[in-house]
This record gives structure tokens, C-alpha cells and sequence, in this order.
């Protein structure tokens, strides 16, 4: 035996057995320029075969405002306090959007990829990473319209005012990406096995907007429901980062610094336990899938 | 020679596979699996599976793609690995670049890993050439930097420099191949994983990048392990080689003697076959199959001949023929369903003092299939009685026996030492005659 081959320094190894705790943050750093020219893909060649392009991140955000505000104001008589209903709306859906995109995006990771994962090693956590950042431009184009209609309702004076605490908007940005993140990792995991979760994703979406205080004050909830049904809002970590958006730029609606903290550990908490599912599944998914 | 140090190590590697559709039933197998688990106990499925052969149907669902693989590879070393359809290959392969995961067993390497598995994979048709070949070497775990340093040597080596700012959904198939092989041969991994990407491109890009496959082992230093059914490239490329089988390392060593082992593999044939009674064999009142065999030199049973052996075909039948004389009928199928020749047993000279007396028998007759005369392969046999003026078969079966030819390379064979590929589908052995004159004579 020559030398070197006591000195039995691996690289690396691999093996069946892994470390549930290693996420890996290294090998992600590693592959930070993968990530950085996948955002770049992904906003390049957003537009390239669509007619409107950009345009649709105004259309949807803006009609889907003024039909809640028709049904839930008009209708339901919702009331949003000093501020315009239609703006109040845009508000939540603006926040929510990024959150359902990300999901949405993230939760078909493998089924999507299986392609490409099937041929190259990279850690697959830059796929849906890459996503929820290039999911930020659109959100930027989302944010920018909401400005445009909060100074428009402002010098009409019914736009509320702007909170000190508007500094932590990236904050609630942080929080969102992350649930969307974390749970669209879980999810895309499990998809590889029960393909039918795919069919519940776009569905439970749609539920939960319902229960994430997007188009309603959370107090009315507490105001009008029997405690055992109005704890699925108000302990709701969504509903807590949209009403606090709200304040953030209304001055309207519950507040704390102290539920902001709690949302942003409970969405470290979710997208750690995505990673790690999502990190087991990358191993073998190829199998399955 | 010095030996260099082993880079990379496989050590006891397995691989296991669910057969069969997912569906009702996993639930209830994972939570059988969890609930093991959790009490510490091993995998209960782990324990069955079955040797993976793909064309014997097994009893249990689960197979092992691989099993209890062990090799070493050295720095700077050339590796082939071969092996049929099915032994195992692509899941090694698969292992090796991390794109999934052993069941049993560890590879411990010394080098960053990179495989040209199937190339181009992660282009987008709407970015330019430009922009893919940087996406495209970020994939393979490329830095930008990295990237940036070789931009111009892979645009050359690819021949794309007129293009490299159009999107790829206009380039022609041919250039996205050699633009995707050009990325991949300029990573720098300690170790490169290559399966089959020579099969693509025009001739003069197969060349090329066979001399660069060659330059990067043996100048550059770095490790390969090729994958390859192409024994030509094989055997240009490397000196050892690794055969799998059936999941398993039949044969770990020098090139030569793998392509010889690898050609030389049994395959699933059958060299007899009986039928228990009179009234079951196929046949009529004229005459009824009894049994058919084949065998070598020795009268014994076999399945797999040199092309330099003899192969006796031996049909057996009862004949029950009163007014007709009966015959024994072979025909010989190759593995592409080419019907090669028929043969009769009437060209035997003493055929009619057999049947001309019409008495009732169980006729034995055997057939010489001669050496130097089939090409390597798998044949199948149609075995038949029947007799003609007028014509009437009693009883026919097709693909009934079916046996193997191989050809090795010591030497005395039609293709010589040769182990490439041998055109034709027969291999005669054909006398030559030579004259040579001196170049002053007139």
C-alpha cells in the first residue's frame, strides 16, 4: 500500500444513511450563482410567450380587488373603517399573492424537475429557493400598482396613514416567502408519492384565502363568529402578517410587535421542517416518481 | 508502474426497486416500513428481493437493481463499465452522481463527482447559446467565474461562435448536442462520469470528442469511469473495466479479458425440452413430437457455443406414419426474427432405409449445425414433423429451443483478435489465397 492511502481523508461519501439536521446551507452557498442564473432564467424568459406579458400581474390583482370589494363590501357589507374597501382589498390581496405563488410554484418542485433531477446533482432546494426570489419581481410589480392606488386614495383622504412600523415590511415579506416556501417543499415532497395532493393544492389555496383575513378586519371575525370557529383566523399566521400589513400602511386594525415574532418563528419553524422533508425526498424521489 | 491513490471507492453498494404500479398497498408498506423503524428493527422489505433478472418473472416485488457492487478506482485511471441491458449500469451510474441513493452500502470519494449522463440536459430553447451555456455549466456545479474563464474555449471546441447569441431553439439538434457535450468536458470534477454521450453527432464530432475523453484522463490527470455498449470506444479508451451482471461485478480487470467475459455471458436459453406423454405432444396420428435437444460435441446438453464449435440439434418425435415418409424439420431464427436457413431431416443419405418400410417408431435425428458458420448471437429453433408429396405438417413449434453463440478473441476465430463490433449476419470461416510481388519486379 502506498502512502497516501492512509491518509483517509474523503471528500465526501455517499451512502444510505443521512443526518436529518444537515440542511445543507453549505452546499446552497456553493451553488449560489445556479440559484442566481435560474432567477435570471425565470425572469428573462417570464414574458416571452405571452401576449399581455406583464400586464396580467396588474389584470388579476386589480379585478379580483374589485369583485371582493362588490361582494364582501357591497354585498356582505364588510366594514373596513376609514379606508377604501377596494384598497383595504388590494392591500390583503397584494400580501397574499406573493404567499400563493410561491406555494404554487414550489409545491410541483420534483413532479416538474423530474427531468432535469433525474440526470444532474444539485441540491434540489435551489429550485423552489429560486422561485420564491423570482416571485419577488412580480410581487414588485404587485406592490408598485398598490402605491399607485394608496397616494391616489390618499389625496382623496381615505387611505388611513402610514405606520412607523412600515420599516418591517420586509419583514412580512420574509414571512410569507418563507410559509410559501416551507410549505410548498412539504407539499412537492409528498407529491412525489400521492400524486392526488396535486389536486388539493390548488383547492386548499383557495380555502384557506378565505381564513387568512385577506378581505376582512380580523376583529370582525371575533365580532360576529362564536369563539370556536373565529380561533381558525385569529391564531391563523397568514391572517396575522395581513393585518399587520394593514396597519403598517392604514394605521388600521390589531397590531403587535410581539405577533409578528411569534408568525416569523412559527414560518422559520414550517420552512425548516420543509427543508428537511424536502432534503430526505431528494434522495431517492427519483424512484418514486 | 507506481499505483496512484484510490479516489473513489464503492463498497458493498445495493440498490433496491419496487416492481409494479403505486399504488393501494404503499400506504400500507410505508407505515409497515415506519413502524419498524421506530422500534429499531430493519427494513422488513429489505430482506426480500430478488436477484434482477428481467426476463424471469419473480415472486416478490422487490428487485435489486444492483447489489453488493465493490470497486476501486485510482486517480487518473480510465474506467469502462459494461454490461447488458439490465445489469445494473444506469442505476450505478445514477448512484454515483448522487441522483438518487443506495439502499445498502457507501461510495467514498476523494473528488468532486460530475456526470455527462445525458447531455444538454437544463437548456432552455429561449435563451440564447450565451446564457444556456452558463445556466447549463451552473447545473453541472460550475462557478460563473469557472464558467467565465473557459467561455471561449467551449464556444470553440462546440463550433457554435457564429450562434453563441441566438436562442438555442434555432440551433440545429446536432450543434445543441456538441454545444451541451463542450460545456460538460470543460468542467474540471477529479472524477467524470460518461455514459454513452459518443452515440450523438456527426462522425468528425464522435472523433473529437473521443481524443477529448482521452485528454482528459491521460493529460490532464483526471479519473473517468465510461459507460459505454460501444466495445470499440471501450476498448480505445480504457484498460480496465468493470462487467456487471444481473446487478453483481461478474468480472473486474483488464479491458480485453472484460470484452471477452462480457461476450461470453450466458443468456437465458433453453437447450431441451420433453413432452411427458403421447397424448399431450403436439402432433397427430401420423407423427407427434417427442423431445428436442441441443447439445455440443460431448452428446451433452448446451446453450452456448464458440463460433468454433459444432452444434448438434437433435428432434425426436413418434413416428405413427403409415403411408407417408415422415421428416424432422428445424428452422434457425436470430435474435432480430431473420429466419437464417431450413433443414430437413431427408438430406440424411440413409433417410428413406428409415421410413420407406412404414413402420411405426420413435425416430431420433440429429442435425450438424457446423463451426465457422453462424454468427455470434442468440438463435432461436423451430422444431416440426411432417412429410412431404403432399404436404402436410403433423406438428410445429416455434421458438421451442434457443441457444447462444459467442465470439472471443484468442485469436484463431474469423474476427481474429478483434473484439469490435463484426458485421454479417453469418461468420464463415473463407479460405484466401495472397500473392505479393516486389515492387522492382515487372
Amino acid at each position: 500500500m502506498d502512502k497516501s492511502q492512509k491518509n483517509n481523508t474523503w471528500l465526501f461519501e455517499i451512502s444510505s444513511k443521512s443526518n436529518l439536521l444537515d440542511f445543507k446551507f453549505k452546499e446552497i452557498w456553493q451553488y449560489r450563482d445556479l440559484l442566481l442564473l435560474f432567477v435570471r432564467r425565470d425572469v428573462v424568459t417570464l414574458y416571452k410567450q405571452t401576449v399581455l406579458g406583464p400586464l396580467w400581474y396588474l389584470i388579476q390583482p386589480l379585478l379580483t380587488s374589485v369583485i371582493f370589494t362588490l361582494v364582501f363590501n357591497g354585498i356582505a357589507d364588510i366594514n373596513t373603517g376609514n379606508v377604501n374597501a377596494f384598497l383595504f382589498n388590494l392591500a390583503g390581496i397584494t400580501i397574499w399573492n406573493y404567499f400563493a405563488e410561491c406555494l404554487k410554484a414550489t409545491s410541483d418542485t420534483f413532479k416538474k424537475n423530474e427531468n432535469i433531477f433525474g440526470k444532474v446533482y444539485f441540491p434540489r432546494v435551489i429550485m423552489p429557493l429560486s422561485i420564491t426570489v423570482s416571485n419577488l419581481l412580480k410581487f414588485g410589480i404587485q406592490i408598485l400598482i398598490f402605491i399607485a392606488f394608496y397616494i391616489f386614495f390618499a389625496f382623496r383622504g381615505d387611505a388611513g396613514t402610514v405606520s412607523i412600523y412600515l420599516v418591517l415590511l420586509p419583514l412580512i415579506v420574509l414571512i410569507m416567502g418563507l410559509l410559501g416556501l416551507g410549505l410548498g417543499m412539504i407539499i412537492s415532497s409528498m407529491v412525489t408519492k400521492y400524486r392526488d395532493l396535486t389536486f388539493l393544492v390548488q383547492f386548499g389555496i383557495q380555502l384557506m384565502m378565505y381564513v387568512s383575513a385577506v378581505m376582512y378586519p380580523i376583529a370582525i371575525v371575533k365580532d360576529k363568529l362564536p369563539s370556536y370557529v373565529s380561533w381558525i383566523v385569529e391564531y391563523n399566521p397568514l391572517a396575522r402578517v395581513i393585518e399587520s400589513f394593514r396597519f403598517m400602511v392604514f394605521q388600521e386594525g390589531e397590531f403587535s410587535l410581539q405577533y409578528i415574532f411569534i408568525t416569523l418563528g412559527i414560518s422559520v419553524i414550517i420552512f425548516l421542517f420543509g427543508l428537511i422533508i424536502f432534503n430526505k425526498t431528494e434522495r431517492n424521489f427519483i424512484d418514486t416518481v | 508502474m507506481q499505483e496512484k491513490e484510490i479516489i473513489l471507492r464503492v463498497e458493498g453498494l445495493s440498490k433496491q426497486y419496487r416492481l409494479g404500479v403505486i399504488g393501494t398497498g404503499t400506504i400500507s408498506h410505508d407505515l409497515n416500513r415506519w413502524w419498524h423503524k421506530i422500534r429499531g428493527k430493519e427494513d422488513p422489505y429489505l430482506r426480500i428481493g430478488e436477484r434482477n433478472k428481467r426476463s424471469s418473472v419473480g415472486k416478490s416485488n422487490y428487485v435489486w437493481a444492483i447489489k453488493n457492487v465493490s470497486f476501486d478506482v485510482r486517480r487518473g485511471e480510465v474506467l469502462g463499465i459494461i454490461g447488458k441491458n439490465g445489469a445494473g449500469k444506469s442505476t450505478l451510474l445514477k448512484i454515483l452522481s448522487k441522483v438518487t441513493m443506495p439502499t445498502k452500502g457507501i461510495i467514498k470519494s476523494k473528488g468532486r463527482i460530475a456526470s455527462l449522463l445525458e447531455v444538454g440536459t437544463g437548456f432552455h430553447p429561449e435563451l440564447t447559446g450565451k446564457e444556456n451555456i452558463f445556466l447549463n455549466g451552473a447545473i453541472l456545479g460550475m462557478t460563473k467565474a469557472e464558467i467565465k474563464s473557459k467561455f471561449e474555449e467551449i464556444v470553440e471546441f462546440a463550433g457554435v461562435q457564429r450562434y453563441v447569441d441566438t436562442p438555442v431553439k434555432r440551433y440545429s439538434s446536432g450543434m445543441k448536442v456538441r454545444l451541451a457535450f463542450a460545456v460538460a468536458a470543460h468542467l474540471e470534477p477529479e472524477i467524470l462520469v460518461v455514459d454513452e454521450v459518443l452515440a450523438v453527432g456527426d462522425a468528425e464530432f464522435q472523433k473529437k470528442a473521443i481524443g477529448k475523453m482521452q485528454d482528459i484522463a491521460k493529460g490532464e490527470g483526471r479519473t473517468v469511469l465510461f459507460v459505454s455498449h460501444d466495445m470499440d470506444a471501450i476498448q480505445k479508451l480504457t484498460q480496465r473495466t468493470v462487467v456487471l451482471a444481473d446487478g453483481e461485478v461478474l468480472f473486474d480487470g483488464d479491458t480485453d479479458k472484460a470484452i471477452q467475459e462480457y461476450l461470453n455471458q450466458g443468456l437465458d436459453t433453453k437447450p431441451y425440452h420433453e413432452w411427458e406423454s403421447l397424448e399431450t405432444a403436439p402432433g397427430n396420428d401420423f407423427g407427434r413430437l417427442k423431445s428436442a435437444a441441443i447439445r455440443d460435441k460431448n452428446g451433452e446438453l448446451c446453450n452456448r457455443f464458440s463460433v468454433r464449435d459444432d452444434i448438434f440439434v437433435e428432434v425426436t418425435y413418434w413416428d405413427l406414419n403409415t403411408e407417408y415418409n415422415n421428416t424432422a424439420i428445424i428452422h434457425v431464427v436470430n435474435e432480430r426474427g431473420q429466419r437464417l436457413f431450413a433443414s430437413n431431416e431427408f438430406n440424411a443419405p440413409d433417410w428413406l432405409e428409415f421410413h420407406d418400410k412404414k413402420e411405426k417408431g420413435i425416430v431420433t435425428a440429429t442435425c450438424t449445425i457446423p463451426r465457422h458458420f453462424l454468427a455470434e448471437g442468440q438463435f432461436s429453433l423451430l422444431v416440426a414433423v411432417g412429410n412431404y408429396n403432399p404436404e402436410i405438417i403433423h406438428a410445429v413449434e416455434d421458438n421451442l429451443l434457443s441457444f447462444e453463440i459467442f465470439d472471443d478473441t484468442t485469436g484463431d476465430g474469423v474476427r481474429g483478435p478483434y473484439a469490435g463490433k463484426w458485421p454479417g449476419i453469418v461468420r464463415p470461416m473463407l479460405s484466401w489465397k495472397i500473392k505479393k510481388q516486389p515492387l522492382d519486379s515487372k
